[in-house]
């Protein structure tokens, strides 16, 4: 199971914007490097990351092995109603991660 | 030629020209004053620093996560966790990694922090020792430094005096096939650049860390494994007295700095 | 393109200057990978013929990375971010590394600010592009040249 950071205020006010902010634990191997063989290491990234605000996605990411190990991404959002977000991680070799944050709106 | 082949005959090209360019007499190098030590912190750009300052930025934060989880987990023939007996780590670990490594009595002898977690395993949880650089040797290193964080580094034991003045001999003889000492650098040489990087004074503050040049959390034997291979120099293997010496060494001329574990460091 | 030239031979005296002898050869290898003609390429394949203007972006990255492996970098995009005028994705590109993309991020009215920030790999020095593509079907660029420098002692295999 990938280590996952996902940073989301537990509160916020009703229309404001709030920033989101996500670590996933991932080798992301670009696929181009050699290894001690000789032989090039395949590609192993996450190649989607998707966040859903009850239900609604508000949020994708297509990443390349240009992306940095252990991916960080921060992004924003308009904080409508309390609820859920719920985020999702796919990659190769069938990579597949989710978590989720609740968020109660004053 | 893969980039980073290229880029490292081109360091060592330069790490020669070092080597011929300092002066061959000078074996006892200047110690650093003590305000004048700073960390690798205060070389490093804005934007590395605001990853180590931000917990949810620094990637070193997913290894705690995994170290808090092994901290409660029951393993071993004895079934046990590091938890059971150390309780609440924040409490219980708290100025452990600013002390070590330190002396232990019954064994005669020094040990680093992944030595006495090991340690432990097996003693009390009758466990296997974790392999160097092991994720979660990794991860509860990184736990247990955490709450040494903000603290300073404490000064050795008596004990552990021949065992420093051992690592310092180290830290100042030359070897390797450039006849570098680390001193060279590190006391002689900080703020200078070495192939447009900084070259910092190399106190071992913040580990275990995030390297970004690793891509991944490591331990301060690893990192010193680096310097000798850059070096030309023969690696200790990892374990070796010879590091946990070095560690004590660097641990005291660090002295009063104050501990960053888990790290950010280019 | 001059900015290259340039780069490259700032990057040759600095090196020089810190003592290197003339024994030492110098090569500017480029790896095989990307170029600026590929760059161009995944561009277009994103933009197709339309234009791309110069504004409204600004792509963050500081200007001498310490290294390539994990590189800090913030963009940002002038929007009202409502349902009429939003910025749709932001396309990032590279002309050096071994393939031209490295991320595209999907907003939308729903994200109140187009502000998104990542790290990327750089692996060299090169220049990066940020084109935002609006709800209007306009595109808009920020292009910037980036100085990569690798950690001193690399590790080899260990």
């Amino acid at each position: 199971m990938a280590r996952v950071l996902i940073n989301v205020p537990a509160t916020a006010k009703r229309g404001s914007v709030i920033q989101i902010k996500t670590l996933i634990s991932h080798i992301m191997e670009p696929g181009f490097r050699p290894g001690a063989d000789g032989n090039i290491i395949p590609r192993d990234i996450i190649t989607l990351m998707t966040c859903k605000y009850n239900g609604e996605e508000i949020f994708r990411a297509d990443m390349y092995p240009a992306m940095a190990a252990n991916p960080f991404v921060t992004f924003h959002t308009i904080a409508t109603e309390s609820g859920k977000i719920e985020f999702a991680w796919t990659g190769d070799n069938g990579f597949s991660e989710t978590a989720s944050a609740n968020i109660t709106i004053e | 030629m893969s980039a980073v082949r290229r880029h490292f005959s081109r360091n060592l090209a330069i790490l020669i020209a070092l080597g011929f360019a300092l002066p061959a007499t000078s074996v006892q190098a200047a110690e650093i004053p003590l305000d004048q030590r700073q960390s690798g912190y205060e070389t490093m750009g804005r934007e590395t620093r605001a990853m180590q300052d931000d917990d949810t930025a620094n990637p070193g934060s997913l290894w705690i996560l995994d170290g808090e989880a092994l901290w409660t987990k029951k393993t071993g023939a004895a079934n046990k966790a590091c938890g059971e007996c150390h309780k609440d780590a924040a409490t219980s670990m708290r100025g452990v990694a600013a002390r070590y490594p330190a002396f232990d009595s019954k064994q005669n002898k020094a040990l680093d922090l992944e030595a006495r977690i090991n340690n432990c395993r097996a003693e009390y949880q009758k466990a296997q020792p974790l392999p160097f650089e092991n994720k979660d040797l990794l991860a509860l290193t990184a736990h247990v430094a955490r709450q040494s964080r903000g603290l300073p580094i404490a000064p050795p034991s008596e004990k552990m005096t021949p065992i420093v003045e051992q690592g310092r001999a180290i830290f100042e003889k030359r070897q390797g096939q450039l006849n570098l000492s680390c001193a060279q650098c590190h006391d002689d040489n900080w703020g200078h650049k070495l192939a447009g990087a900084p070259i910092p004074q190399g106190h071992p503050n913040g580990y275990p860390l995030y390297r970004l040049e690793w891509q991944t959390l490591g331990s301060l034997q690893r990192r010193l494994r680096n310097c000798l291979v850059g070096m030309r120099a023969e690696g200790y293997a990892f374990g070796a007295p010879e590091f946990i010496a070095l560690e004590a060494f660097l641990m005291y001329r660090a002295r009063g700095m104050k501990m960053e574990s888990p790290a950010v460091r280019p | 393109m001059s900015t290259m030239a340039n780069t490259n031979a700032t990057r040759r005296e600095l090196l020089i200057g810190a003592g290197v002898t003339g024994a030492v050869m110098l090569l500017a290898v480029r790896p095989a990978g990307a170029t600026p003609e590929t760059m161009r390429a995944a561009i277009r394949s994103v933009v197709g013929e339309a234009a791309v203007k110069t504004g409204k972006v600004k792509l963050d990255i500081p200007p001498l990375v310490e290294n390539g492996n994990t590189v800090a970098m913030t963009v940002t995009v002038e929007s009202p971010m409502t349902a009429k005028d939003h910025v749709k994705t932001i396309n990032i590109f590279n002309e050096r590394n071994p393939q031209p993309n490295v991320a595209r991020f999907h907003l939308g009215p729903r994200a109140g600010k187009a502000d998104v920030s990542a790290r990327i790999r750089l692996s060299d020095s090169q220049n990066v592009i940020a084109i935002a593509e609006m709800s209007d079907g306009t595109f808009w660029q920020h292009e910037i040249s980036v100085i990569v420098t690798l950690a001193a002692c690399l590790e080899g295999n260990l």
